[in-house]
């Protein structure tokens, strides 16, 4: 349907950065009985004996070969987070593309979508390319802007949606997140507008003026509390309109940050109806809920607000369905002093990148409330999709891209955000057991990540080396 | 109990051990020489980040009749300031040698942060935060019912509790920390409470509250509340947003000179007819939530409320710092042979 071919993630490496092939000894994709895995060339070259026996025809003609044991290990398709705030350009304190792209890496993603509210927002070719531009240059993952549907998020005039899809960055996501697109004649317009680019409108949905100084769920607990609500009817409404003016106009719809049962009522309908909308849920509406404000610590302090344990049931039901199709992290750094106050004063956020798989096995796969294939398909397989991602969110399967994490779900670790590599160390699961860890990620068949550490980036970076490009 | 911070999270025997205290610390503001030196060489530090006086003052009588040091730092013309941040603040506190801390902020959870937050060792004591909760002011009316009923019943009050009253709170709910902190409060001491209010100023979630709510007045006194405590009201603020008008909010909610006259009937805690007591957290704004006749008639407790809290306090300050566990110590505090009248050091 497009027109409009997508550039290459990255600067092509030079001869000594090429990769070597990397053989994956006795991991599990999906979950399946062990097997081997040869990556070559940036993609799945031999599954099972065929993999062992070129890695050892490679080997005798002389060419070295990375031996990988993955005994135990799950290996999924490298996650796709549709929903990322890398902070660059302009609050480069609160995290850079560098240092969430490592981030990323180390949870197991080998594609971000940088949402649009930097400083300047990314409203514009220029923008959205210099943010390309640093994500092609650090290497960890693939960082894929996303443009601003109106002009500095204000929500009154639209971005120059075609330039940006036009730009280097080749953007197809619009959206305002972190602001609603609220007037429903900008809505209307930005629908229809994208049409043109084969793009699509994720929507941050929250009626600004039921909002007005909301600090957490409007319900029980913010009654005891004493603090304005953000109620559930907020997201609800603007959905319930969204998805009828994405009917109308024929367009795509992508609802991020799903956070109540009424919003997964009202989604599960449109879709029966036929409407093209698509939704997302954070890892952390589906394990927190809004009983952790009673600790007033800001750290539990997000946009949209945690919600119910029926709100959290809801959810995972939603996504083990699929009425829900994907999981988005909407991991937002914040630096130290913007937690480290009043909750009325401090910023709205949390980081997710890190933790995000550990968050969906502890809730999703260790619950029994959906397989490994489910998951690879909500993280992995549906962001790609709606993004029209070409090549990734692939299946393991061979000449497919070599985008892979070998997770280890039995290992249990105790969250410490002093030791991500995010900047932000606003984590709800510090000191919180959690079960998974990433052992290894492959981007293009090479490995970012090896041993639960960062290994080199795609062109020559290391945890404590930034090289020049 | 190391810090007040809620009455949500006030046990009973904790709230009676305060109320108990307090009537031993009333005794000694009764006295001509109104102080004793269970504080002495202790500092309390009293932290405003929000305008409010009259606490502020009942606090520093409360710590100066116990004998400790007071120092006032207030937003305004002192380093508390927006953009100087509550830790920082705190440190600072602590290096001056605080013992305890009282706090009154304009954020929800701004002394629970203090309290749980590595950034000090004082004791908390939270006067008030935000829309959340302000537990000497509950503390301080239920001294006023306690002692309210055991006078009808020409009882002593100590060791009572409200089993079996019915306290009627009317006006603003919703943006009420004082009817938040009373509702846990009076229900946890066994009160039965009642809540009038428009709809508007009730907060979503009010259903799972100890308490019967009512959007009239008038059915609500005609469950014959013992008592009846009137919130301020920003009447003109208000109106047109949250009610039509000021005066609408009078007519339907306000204890206008009508429903004093029923007031004046109701059994009362003396179960006579003698009339409910009437409370307000002060300053009353007459014309608006009360009447001029209700705020000057004798079943008022506003100024008995005013004495209380500073009882209160002192019981509150007792507590937290002398490491006591109850009423008998501070009334050996309180007994003439610990009088302090001979202590000049400190003037
Ligand atoms: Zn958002």
């Amino acid at each position: 349907m497009s027109t409009i071919s997508q550039p290459p993630h990255f600067a092509a490496p030079s001869a000594e950065e090429a990769t070597a092939p990397v053989l994956i000894r006795g991991a599990r994709p999906y979950g399946d009985e062990p097997t081997d895995l040869l990556l070559r060339a940036g993609r799945i070259a031999a599954l099972g004996a065929q993999a062992a026996a070129t890695a050892a025809e490679l080997a005798e003609d002389g060419t070295p070969v990375l031996t990988v044991e993955a005994a135990g290990q799950i290996a999924l398709p490298g996650l796709v987070d549709l929903h990322t705030h890398l902070r660059e350009p302009g609050r480069e304190d609160a995290e850079t593309v560098e240092t969430g792209s490592r981030a990323a890496a180390l949870g197991g993603f080998t594609a971000v979508h940088a949402m649009a509210n930097s400083t300047p927002a990314a409203d514009s070719a220029g923008v959205v390319e210099q943010v390309h531009r640093l994500g092609r240059e650090a290497g960890w993952t693939r960082v894929q802007p996303v443009g601003a549907v109106s002009v500095g998020l204000a929500g009154e005039r639209l971005a120059e949606l075609g330039a940006m899809a036009e730009s280097s960055a080749a953007v197809r996501m619009f959206s305002d997140d972190g602001m609603c697109v609220h007037d429903p004649v900008l809505m209307r317009r930005a629908l229809e507008y994208v049409k043109a680019v084969d793009g699509f409108v994720a929507q941050h949905a929250q009626e600004p003026r039921l909002t007005a100084g909301a600090q957490m769920h409007e319900g029980a607990v913010s009654a005891e509390l004493g603090m304005p609500g953000w109620p559930a009817v907020a997201e609800e409404s603007i959905i319930a309109r969204d998805v009828l003016l994405a009917e109308h106009v024929g367009s795509r719809l992508h609802v991020c940050h799903v956070s109540t049962r009424g919003s997964v009522e009202i989604i599960r309908w449109a879709k029966s109806r036929g409407v093209d909308v698509t939704a997302e849920v954070t890892p952390h509406h589906l394990l927190l809920t809004d009983e952790q404000v009673r600790s007033f610590d800001p750290v539990y302090k997000v946009n949209p607000p945690l919600r119910t344990a029926e709100d959290v049931e809801a959810l995972r039901a939603a996504l083990a369905d699929g009425t829900i199709d994907v999981v988005g992290t909407d991991h937002a750094p914040h630096p130290d002093q913007a937690k480290e106050c009043e909750w009325v004063d401090a910023a709205m956020g949390m980081t997710g990148l890190e933790t995000a798989l550990p968050v969906l096995i502890a809730t999703m796969i260790e619950t029994g409330a959906m397989d490994w294939r489910r998951l690879a398909e909500a993280t992995s397989a549906r962001p790609a999709q709606i993004h029209r991602h070409a090549h990734l969110g692939r299946p393991i399967a061979v000449g497919e891209t070599a985008d892979l994490v070998l997770v280890d779900p039995a290992e249990r670790r105790t969250v410490r955000p002093e030791e991500h590599a995010t900047k932000g160390r606003n984590s709800p699961y510090a000191g919180r057991e959690l079960p998974g860890r990433v052992r290894a990620t492959f981007l293009e068949g090479h490995p970012v990540v090896l041993d639960g550490a960062l290994a080199t980036s795609r062109t020559g970076r290391t945890a404590d080396r930034t090289v020049a490009p | 109990m190391k810090h007040l911070l809620s009455t949500a999270s006030l046990a009973h025997a904790d709230a009676s051990a305060i109320l108990d205290t307090a009537e031993e610390m009333s005794a000694v503001s009764t006295r001509e020489v109104k102080k004793l030196p269970t504080l002495r060489g202790r500092t309390v530090v009293t932290l405003f980040h929000e305008d409010s006086t009259r606490t502020r003052v009942s606090f520093e009588a409360a710590a100066k009749r116990l004998s400790a040091d007071v120092m006032n730092f207030s937003a305004k013309g002192s380093s508390v300031s927006k953009g100087e941040s509550l830790k920082d603040t705190v440190q600072t506190l602590e290096a001056l040698g605080a013992d305890a801390v009282v706090m009154r902020h304009a954020a929800a959870g701004a002394a629970h942060q203090l309290a749980a937050a590595d950034w000090t060792d004082c004791a908390v004591v939270n006067a008030g935060d935000g829309t959340h909760e302000h537990p000497t002011q509950a503390l301080l009316d239920a001294l006023t019912l306690r002692r309210g009923r055991a006078a009808a019943a020409g009882v002593d009050p100590r060791g009572t509790d409200l089993a079996g009253m019915r306290v009627l709170i009317v006006g603003d709910i919703l943006h009420s920390r004082v009817a938040r902190s009373n509702v846990w409060l009076l229900h946890t001491l066994g009160a039965e409470v009642h809540l009038a209010a428009p709809p508007t100023l009730l907060p979503v979630g009010v259903e799972h509250w100890p308490a019967a709510v009512h959007y009239d007045v008038d059915v609500a006194l005609a469950a014959e509340p013992d008592a009846v405590m009137m919130l301020r009201v920003q009447a003109e603020r208000m109106g047109g947003a949250f009610f039509p008008s000021a005066g609408e909010y009078t007519r339907r909610w306000g204890l206008t000179d009508e429903r004093l006259a029923v007031v004046e009937r109701l059994p009362g805690p003396a179960r006579d007819g003698s009339g409910a007591m009437i409370l307000h957290p002060g300053p009353m704004n007459r014309g608006v939530e009360i009447s001029s006749a209700a705020a000057d008639s004798p079943l008022n407790r506003v100024l008995d409320q005013v004495s209380h809290g500073v009882s209160v306090r002192m019981a509150v300050l007792h507590l937290l710092l002398s490491g006591d566990r109850g009423p008998d110590r501070a009334a050996e505090a309180a007994s003439p042979a610990a009088d302090p009248s001979t202590d000049r050091s400190r003037p």
